[in-house]
C-alpha cells in the first residue's frame, strides 16, 4: 500500500463524522494483516459477484438497490465499528490488485465497482449525499436564484419530459454538459451554453461518472506498478493470493458433506429425478442405460455422489452394480475400483477430491462418447429441450431457459428450470451442482412440510441452512 | 498549361471525367486547392512565434490519402506548411482525410512500444448526414442522386443542429461542408469540442440521435412522457414543422396516393382512427382540388383527427411523423470517436466532380448542389483567364483561384470560419500561457 498524502478517510475518529462511502482516492497507510488481505477481499468479491448476478438477470434499478443493501450488509459488517470503513478501503484497494491485470477484469471490475457505488450512494439521504458532494471536491455550481428563473420553464418541461416531479424548491446545479456524458446522451438536463442543469436527484449521475473516470484511470496505474514492480517483490507472499482470486469459486466445496442430504442407494433414482441438475442426471441416466461412463463422465458424476453424501461402500456398489453389465465385475474391481477409492481419499496421496462446480464443469470439453460437461452449453438446442420437457419444464420456462443459454448464460438456464421444475424461485442462483441437489431437497421438504422455508442470502455463500431436525426423506415419489 | 477542355458552351454539368482524372486534379492542387487554408486551419495558432505555441502540434495530425486505384494510405504526417502542399501536389490524392491529432507523430507510431501511448488527444467533434439515409422517405430520388426537391431535408438538417450546436452546446466554430454528391460534414472546431473524449463525443451523438432506424416495427421515432425536451421543442417549432407541412408534404406528395399516404398512417398505432381517416381519403379521391393542395388539406385533416383523438398512444403521434420524415439522421458512427477519419473540406468528389466546398449555414436556404464548381468547370475557367491574361498585356499577378467561382466559396471559408477560429485560438493559447506563468510564480513564493 502507498503512503497516503492525505488520510481524512482511512481511520474513523468518530464513526458518525466520517462519511459512510469512499472514493477511493489513495490507498490508506495502515498495516493489514495478511489473513484479513485476503478474507476481507473476499468477502467483498461475494458482494461484486453478487452485483454481477444481480445485473446480468436484468433486476431493476429498485431490486438492485434492495440487493446491494443486503449484500453489503451481510459481507462487510465488522463488529469493531471503526473497522466497517477499514474493511471497505482495504477489500477495495486489494480487489484493485486482483482485477488491474487485464482489460476484461478491469472492465468487470470498474463495472460493478461503480454500479456497487451508484447504489450506495442511492441509499444515502439528500443531506448526506451533498456533504458527500461537498468532500468529493466535485466541479458543480448551484443556481442562483436569478439564474434559476431564467430557465426554470425550460427545467420544468425537461422534468415532465422524463416522468419526473418539478419541485420548484429543489436544488439544481449547474455543470459543464461535458461532466454528465450520461444525462446529455439521453436528454435527461436541460442545456444551454454548454452548462447543463443538473437536479439534485440526478446528482447521483454526476457523482458516479467521476467515481469511474477516476478508478477507470487508477487501475490503469494500478497495473503498471503491478507489473513493474509488486509483482515480483510480493511474489511469496501476496501475489499467489491475487492471482488465485479472480478465477475463485466462492462457495462450499462440499467436500464434507451435512447429514441431513446424505442419500442411500436405495432412494438414488429417486432423489437423481427429482433433485439432480441436468448436468448430473445426464450422466445418471447414460450410466443406468450403458452401463458405463468414461474417465470425465466418472469423475463428475463420481465426485457429486461424493458430496451428496454417498460413502464410499454405497460408492462401490453403485458403480460395481452398473459396471459389471458391462464390463463383468472382475475388471471393474481390477480397473475401476481403484479410481473411486482414490476419488474418496483412500488411495495415492489421499487427497479429498472436491466435487466441481459449476465453473469447472462449464469449461471442461468433452469429447465423443463423454458425457460430463454442462449440458447448457453442449447439448444441441432440440436435445436440450427434450431433455428439459423430461424433466418437466413447462413451454414457457423453456424459451427462458433457451434465450439465457443463446447469450451464454448456462448457470442462470439452470437456476431458471430450476425455478420451473421446482415452482419456487431460486435467488442465489446455481453454482455448483451439490448446491442445486441441496436446494432442491429444502424445497421438497418444504412443500411437505407444507411451508416455504425462505432462501436467505447466505445460500450465497454457503452457510449451513436452517436445521430440519433429524433426516426427513420424502416417503412418496418426488413432488415436481 | 492548357489542358483540353470542352469550351464552356459545351459543357456540360456532370460530365463524366474519368482518364483525365488525375491530370485535372494535378492543376487543381497546383492552382486552386487551398493549401495555406488548411494549414493555418489544423494548426489552431501554434504556428506562430509565440512561446505558448506548440511547435509539434500540426507534425501529430494524420493526414490520410486516397490515392489512383483505391490505393490508400494512413498515418501520414508532415511538419509545415510546405510539406503538406508538396506531398498533396505530388501525390495527387483523389480523396485526403483528415484524422485526428495524436499524442506522437502518426509516422512514428510504432517506435513507442506498449500501450497507451500512441492515442488521439485531440479531434474535432464531426457530424455526417447522407442522403441515401433518408430514401424511404423522399420519393423523388433514390441512392445517388439528389435534386432540389430532396435536398431541402439536408437544409432543415444543418439548421436543426446547427443551433443546438451553438445555442445548447455553446459551441462558436462551426464548419459546414458539401460532402461533394449527396450529403453534409459538420466541423466543430471549438478547443472544447476537440479535446471531448470518445464517451463525450457519443453522449452529444446520442443527443442528437431521435431517429433510431429500422427495427422489427414500423415505429421509428417514439416520444413518450407528457412533454418534449426542450431541444426538441425548439427544433420542432422554429424548423420542423413549417419545413414538412409548407414544403416536404408538397415537393414529396406525401399524401397524394394511397401507396404514399399509407406509409404515415403505419406510423399510427391506433387502427380505428386509421381507418376511419382512409376511409374518407378514398371517398375523396376523385376532388377537384389542385395536386398540392391535397397534401396539406389532408395533413390538417389527419392532424385534426390525431389531436382530438382521446386515444392515449396518440398523444404525440403528429410530433412523431413529422420527426420521423425530417429530424437529421445521422450517421452515429462518425461522431463517436476521435481514430475516425473524414473527408477534407476542398477535396473534389471523384463521381460528381463537385468541390466539397463550405455551406453558410445562415443561408442554407439559397445552396444550390446543383450549382457548385466542378473540377472541369473551374479548369475550363483558369483557361479563359489564361487565355484573356494572353490577350491583354496586363501582368497583374492575382491569386488565380480567387476569380474562378471557387474564389467566393475560400473567401467566405476564410472570413466566416478560418480567421474568427484563429483568433480565439490566439487568445486561448496566450491566456493558458499566461495562466501557467502566473501559478509557477505563485508556487514559487515561500
Amino acid at each position: 500500500m502507498e503512503i497516503v498524502r492525505s488520510n481524512r478517510k482511512s481511520t474513523a475518529a468518530a464513526a458518525d463524522s466520517v462519511p459512510a462511502l469512499s472514493l477511493y482516492r489513495s490507498a490508506p497507510s495502515l498495516e493489514v494483516r495478511l489473513e484479513e488481505f485476503e478474507l476481507y477481499a473476499i468477502d467483498r468479491l461475494r458482494v461484486l459477484k453478487g452485483i454481477s448476478d444481480g445485473l446480468s438477470r436484468g433486476k431493476k434499478p429498485d431490486e438492485m438497490e434492495k440487493l446491494v443493501s443486503e449484500l453489503w450488509r451481510v459481507n462487510m459488517r465488522h463488529q469493531d465499528a471503526n473497522e466497517v470503513m477499514n474493511k471497505d478501503i482495504i477489500s477495495h484497494f486489494v480487489l484493485r490488485l486482483v482485477y488491474c491485470r487485464t482489460e476484461d477484469l478491469r472492465k468487470w471490475f470498474l463495472s460493478m465497482e461503480t454500479t456497487l457505488f451508484r447504489y450506495r450512494f442511492r441509499l444515502e439521504g439528500s443531506e448526506s449525499q451533498r456533504a458527500l458532494m461537498t468532500d468529493f471536491n466535485l466541479p458543480y455550481k448551484p443556481l442562483s436564484h436569478a439564474e434559476y428563473e431564467g430557465v426554470k420553464e425550460e427545467l420544468s418541461q425537461v422534468a415532465r419530459s422524463i416522468g419526473l416531479p418539478h419541485n420548484a424548491d429543489s436544488m439544481f446545479f449547474k455543470v459543464h454538459f461535458e461532466e454528465v456524458p450520461e444525462l446529455v446522451a439521453t436528454r435527461k438536463v436541460f442545456i444551454q451554453k454548454g452548462y447543463a442543469y443538473v437536479a439534485m436527484n440526478q446528482v447521483a449521475s454526476l457523482v458516479v461518472t467521476q467515481f469511474r473516470s477516476h478508478l477507470s484511470k487508477a487501475l490503469v496505474l494500478t497495473n503498471r506498478k503491478w507489473m513493474s514492480s509488486i509483482r515480483d517483490q510480493e511474489k511469496d507472499r501476496l501475489t499467489p493470493i491475487v492471482e488465485a482470486m479472480s478465477s475463485s469459486y466462492l462457495g462450499p466445496d462440499y467436500s464434507q458433506p451435512k447429514e441431513s442430504t446424505e442419500i442411500s442407494l436405495k432412494d438414488i433414482d429417486q432423489v437423481a429425478n427429482s433433485s439432480f441438475p441436468l448436468c448430473m442426471r445426464h450422466l445418471f441416466e447414460k450410466l443406468r442405460e450403458t452401463h458405463h461412463l468414461k474417465h470425465g463422465g466418472r469423475m463428475q458424476l463420481g465426485l457429486f455422489l461424493k458430496g451428496v453424501g454417498l460413502s464410499l461402500d454405497d460408492a462401490l456398489a453403485f458403480w460395481r452394480a452398473e459396471f459389471s453389465q458391462n464390463v463383468g465385475s472382475e475388471r471393474f474391481d481390477k480397473e475401476y475400483a481403484y479410481s473411486i477409492r482414490h476419488n474418496y481419499g483412500k488411495e495415492g496421496k489421499r487427497t479429498d477430491y472436491t466435487p466441481y462446480s459449476c465453473q469447472k464443469i462449464i469449461s471442461s470439453t468433452p469429447g465423443t462418447g463423454d458425457h460430463h460437461g454442462c449440458p447448457y452449453r453442449n447439448f444441441s438446442e432440440e436435445n436440450l429441450r427434450a431433455a428439459l420437457r423430461r424433466m418437466g419444464v413447462g413451454e414457457r420456462p423453456m424459451e427462458e431457459v433457451m434465450e439465457r443459454v443463446r447469450n451464454r448464460h448456462y448457470q442462470l438456464a439452470c437456476t431458471l428450470t430450476f425455478e420451473a421444475v421446482h415452482g419456487t424461485s431460486c435467488d442465489s442462483g446455481v453454482n455448483h451442482p451439490n448446491q442445486y441437489l441441496s436446494l432442491s431437497q429444502r424445497a421438497m421438504q418444504s412443500k411437505v412440510r407444507g411451508s416455504s422455508c425462505p432462501l436467505t442470502i447466505s445460500a450465497v455463500i454457503g452457510d449451513p441452512c436452517v436445521d430440519l431436525g433429524p433426516t426427513h426423506q420424502p416417503t412418496s415419489p418426488s413432488v415436481g | 498549361m492548357e489542358i483540353d477542355v470542352c469550351p464552356p458552351e459545351q459543357r456540360q454539368p456532370n460530365m463524366s471525367i474519368e482518364g483525365f482524372h488525375a491530370d485535372y486534379l494535378k492543376v487543381f492542387y497546383g492552382k486552386l486547392f487551398p493549401h495555406a487554408d488548411i494549414f493555418k486551419w489544423m494548426s489552431y495558432g501554434n504556428d506562430g512565434k509565440h512561446p505558448a505555441c506548440d511547435q509539434s502540434y500540426f507534425g501529430r495530425r494524420e493526414f490520410s490519402f486516397t490515392l489512383d486505384n483505391d490505393i490508400y494510405i494512413r498515418f501520414q504526417s508532415f511538419s509545415n506548411a510546405t510539406e503538406m502542399e508538396n506531398a498533396i501536389k505530388e501525390k495527387c490524392p483523389f480523396k485526403i482525410d483528415l484524422g485526428a491529432v495524436y499524442s506522437v507523430d502518426p509516422p512514428k507510431r510504432h517506435a513507442y512500444a506498449g500501450n497507451n501511448v500512441f492515442t488521439p488527444v485531440e479531434r474535432e467533434l464531426v457530424f455526417d448526414i447522407d442522403m441515401s439515409d433518408y430514401d424511404d422517405v423522399r420519393h423523388c430520388c433514390s441512392g445517388a442522386d439528389v435534386c432540389s426537391d430532396c435536398w431541402p431535408l439536408m437544409t432543415a438538417a444543418i439548421k436543426v443542429m446547427d443551433t443546438a450546436l451553438r445555442d445548447d452546446f455553446g459551441f462558436s466554430h462551426i464548419l459546414w461542408v458539401f460532402s461533394g454528391r449527396r450529403g453534409v460534414h459538420c466541423w466543430v472546431c471549438d478547443g472544447r469540442a476537440r479535446r471531448l473524449s470518445d464517451e463525450q463525443r457519443s453522449a452529444v451523438a446520442d443527443y442528437f440521435r431521435v431517429y433510431k432506424g429500422h427495427e422489427n416495427g414500423l415505429k421509428k421515432v417514439s416520444f413518450v412522457g407528457p412533454a418534449l425536451h426542450p431541444f426538441l421543442v425548439r427544433s420542432y417549432n422554429d424548423v420542423l414543422k413549417s419545413f414538412f407541412e409548407e414544403d416536404m408534404l408538397p415537393s414529396q406528395s406525401l399524401l397524394a396516393n394511397e401507396a404514399r399516404y399509407q406509409k404515415i398512417l403505419d406510423l399510427i398505432p391506433d387502427e380505428s382512427t386509421t381507418s376511419e381517416i382512409r376511409d374518407k381519403w378514398n371517398s375523396n379521391r376523385r376532388s377537384s382540388i389542385s395536386k398540392e393542395d391535397v397534401n396539406i388539406a389532408r395533413w390538417e385533416q389527419l392532424k385534426h383527427a390525431l389531436q382530438s383523438s382521446k386515444q392515449k398512444g396518440l398523444r404525440r403521434c403528429v410530433e412523431e411523423i413529422v420527426f420521423s420524415y425530417t429530424y437529421p439522421r445521422l450517421d452515429i458512427e462518425v461522431s463517436k470517436r476521435m481514430n475516425h477519419l473524414l473527408k477534407a473540406p476542398f477535396c473534389v468528389h471523384p463521381k460528381t466532380g463537385r468541390v466539397c466546398v463550405p455551406i453558410d449555414p445562415r443561408r442554407c436556404d439559397e445552396f444550390d448542389p446543383g450549382k457548385v464548381p466542378t473540377l472541369s468547370e473551374l479548369l475550363g475557367e483558369l483557361n479563359d483567364m489564361d487565355r484573356v491574361r494572353a490577350d491583354s498585356s496586363s501582368g497583374l499577378p492575382a491569386e488565380e483561384w480567387e476569380r474562378t467561382s471557387l474564389g467566393k466559396y475560400i473567401r467566405f471559408f476564410r472570413s466566416s470560419f478560418l480567421q474568427p477560429l484563429l483568433k480565439s485560438c490566439k487568445e486561448e493559447l496566450e491566456g493558458s500561457y499566461s495562466a501557467k506563468l502566473r501559478q509557477s510564480k505563485d508556487s514559487l513564493g515561500w
